[in-house]
């Protein structure tokens, strides 16, 4: 039991500056200090860097849902890209057929989003690993089939017209747009972050490790997982629907395989299961096919095929390599490095930062079988 | 009718195709418990590298037993790097692995071929038959898509079952520990499933791509299909992959045919969703025990 105890009690005594422990309280500070760093970010950045800033916000709320799913559920997904391109096709479909403000149209897209993870998450829920991933791939790569079947309706190969919103006429519309995804990936990252806190969050860890004591322990495991994947459908599919705003046109094409890819390249990258990461993930996502793999091509001289296919082949490589050596990603090897400082620090903080695999092992309590490797390196909420 | 019997016929063949794919997901899964998502995409470079042996001025059939052999090679090359050393971590870990190795292959296929389509030749017309006065649309290559699936089956039922290396091999996949104490020596034999499976994939390939044409994707539906018809007859089962593969064929061609071709992936959903709800198992396979 003391072994249990310890680290919280650590945590509050040898911190020199407390934080609200109200995790609404916290999580808005949190939010409103990064808020306030943003908003001199983009005043300090080219129309172009607050365009890519706004990519990182949305990628940052479509790897949050994924993490809330895959990380913290254990529900693997191989279909957010599906659900944001639904995001993407409903908020086109609203501004061409019409004459709403952006917010309203915003909350259909998320309500029409959640109601479609939804009927793929009910099936889903009978379902473990590999017949989840498979289905949710079909989702992936059928979806957007279904845009070139009913042409007239989804305007085909051409798509449909999303103009990002206009706003005040002394602010580049890159910043504004880029202003509307931060704020949305703000009040995004704070309610998940709450949800985690909350008794859902909990029953999410505990799907995760094991269902079966889950259940034994009253929790409604398929409800769990439908929320889950509603909550995760949701964040993708507001997601999707700031990528066609950023995009400015939707069609089938802004929403291949690789999409599917990146977001779990993110997710893998960020740390499954720490929200924190999703910055990390999102920022890889966003820079490395934009700008990292074409500099790293010209740099090689390497060829114009080559260089449209580095961003691929190194996400393809980084999970291969990622799931073979860290599986914990970078938030967690920013863990492991915070732990070995205060290990060098102080001796009393050590038990703090250990892991709960290990906090498990200390407290005489077996580690969880199927707790999965990927996630075990996971702390509680943000 | 005969636009019917046309799709029917049309089915069947793709359906036979589908099977083969499913009986290397199928392979594999019940030997490892692990669906190799990169299955398609290993076939799809092998296919490329059959082309090129294909353009060096080989015969079809040279450049098929090689193919053959270069699937043997990859995949017994690719459980021995990327597969032993995640076997016993979580099944999330080898998903996401042969995913992000399927993505990593596509890339590499861009890189080097880009994504121009290419064709490859069929060994026998491809244009149906005159059967008395009306014109089936069954060709010769149809025929041969049939015979080679069913030889394939067959080598494998051989191998299964009359076979001392299929014995074993049976009895690493039922319970690898049992085996390994009674002297099985269990890592190789994954290995060899691997090979074997992904010669499958390879041979569904080759049976594929005159139909359609050579890119870095051109096998991600046909992965989706195959996962379809091993869900549908159970992912453990490779009788259930041969049946599965048909119904999945069957049922996606009449789609296609009555309702649309752009429908057919999202018809490979709804089948996989139907058949996990009214038999989650598939048909054909044993009845498991989740372990807690």
């Amino acid at each position: 039991m003391d072994a249990v105890k310890r680290p919280v009690q650590a945590l509050t005594a040898k911190s020199w500056f407390r934080l609200p422990r109200q995790p609404m309280l916290r999580h808005g500070l949190f939010a409103l200090l990064a808020g306030v760093g943003f908003y001199f970010l983009t005043n300090w950045f080219s129309a172009f860097n607050d365009y890519e800033l706004g990519e990182i916000a949305f990628f940052a709320i479509a790897l949050a849902g994924l993490t809330l799913l895959t990380g913290i559920t254990g529900q693997i997904s191989l279909g957010n890209g599906g659900f944001m391109a639904v995001g993407a096709f409903t908020l086109a479909l609203l501004y061409t057929h019409t004459k709403w403000n952006l917010v309203p149209e915003l909350f259909v897209v998320v309500i029409v989003s959640v109601i479609a993870g939804g009927i793929i998450g009910i099936p889903a829920t009978r379902l473990r690993g590999p017949y989840l991933a498979g289905m949710t791939l079909t989702v992936a790569l059928g979806l957007p089939y279904l845009t070139n079947q009913y042409e007239s309706i989804f305007g085909g190969d051409q798509g449909l017209n999303t103009p990002p919103p206009t706003g005040p006429s002394n602010i580049n519309p890159e910043q504004w747009l880029a202003w509307i995804q931060i704020l949305g990936a703000l009040i995004v990252l704070v309610l998940l972050g709450n949800l985690l806190r909350s008794r859902f969050g909990r029953s999410f860890r505990a799907v995760r490790d094991d269902e079966i004591a889950a259940s034994l322990a009253g929790i409604n495991v398929p409800r769990t997982k439908v929320i889950a994947f509603m909550v995760s459908a949701g964040c993708a599919g507001l997601a999707g629907a700031f990528l066609a705003l950023s995009a400015g046109i939707t069609n089938s094409a802004e929403f291949p395989l690789a999409l599917s890819i990146y977001l779990l390249a993110g997710v893998v990258l960020g740390g499954t299961g720490s929200l924190m990461g999703v910055w990390w993930g999102a920022i890889i996502v966003v820079y490395l096919p934009n700008e990292w793999a074409t500099d790293l091509a010209s740099d090689f001289h390497a060829n114009s095929l080559v260089s449209a296919n580095l961003a691929i082949i190194i996400f393809g490589l980084v999970l291969v390599v990622m799931m073979l050596v860290a599986p914990s990603g970078i938030q967690g090897g920013i863990r492991w490095l915070a732990a070995k400082t205060a290990a060098y620090f102080s001796s009393d903080t050590v038990t703090n930062m250990t892991l709960p695999l290990q906090e498990a092992t200390e407290a005489g309590i077996n580690p969880p079988v199927n707790g999965g490797s990927v996630t075990s390196t996971e702390k509680q909420g943000v | 009718m005969q636009f019917f019997l046309n799709i029917t016929l049309g089915g069947i063949a793709s359906g036979m195709i589908v099977a083969a794919v499913a009986l290397g997901l199928v392979l594999i899964f019940r030997a490892t418990n692990i669906v190799n998502f990169a299955q398609g995409a290993m076939a799809m470079i092998t296919t490329y590298l059959a082309y090129a042996i294909l353009h060096q001025g080989v015969d079809y059939w040279v450049a098929l037993i090689c193919a053959l052999a270069i699937g043997l090679l990859f995949g017994g090359v690719v459980q021995f790097v990327l597969i032993r050393p995640i076997q016993n971590k979580s099944p999330l870990n080898a998903i996401i692995l042969t995913f992000g190795f399927l993505i990593f292959l596509e890339g590499i296929a861009g890189a080097i071929w880009g994504s121009t389509t290419r064709t490859y030749p069929a060994p026998f017309s491809e244009s149906g038959q005159k059967l008395g006065h009306t014109q089936i649309a069954f060709s010769p290559f149809d025929v041969y898509i049939l015979l080679s699936v069913l030889v394939l089956m067959g080598i494998m039922l051989v191998l299964f079952r009359a076979t001392n290396l299929g014995l074993r091999m049976r009895a690493v996949a039922f319970a690898p520990e049992a085996a390994r104490l009674l002297g099985v020596r269990v890592q190789p034999l994954l290995t060899l499933g691997w090979a074997l499976a992904a010669a499958a994939g390879v041979l569904a390939a080759l049976l594929v791509v005159p139909t359609s044409s050579l890119t870095p994707n051109f096998m991600d539906v046909i992965l989706v299909y195959g996962f379809t018809a091993a869900v549908v007859g159970g992912l453990d089962s490779p009788v259930g992959a041969l049946v599965g593969g048909l119904i999945t064929g069957l049922s996606l061609a009449w789609v296609g045919g009555y309702l649309g071709g752009s429908l057919e992936p999202m018809a490979a959903l709804a089948l996989v969703i139907v058949s996990l709800m009214v038999r989650p198992e598939g048909i054909f396979a044993r009845p498991a025990a989740r372990r807690v």
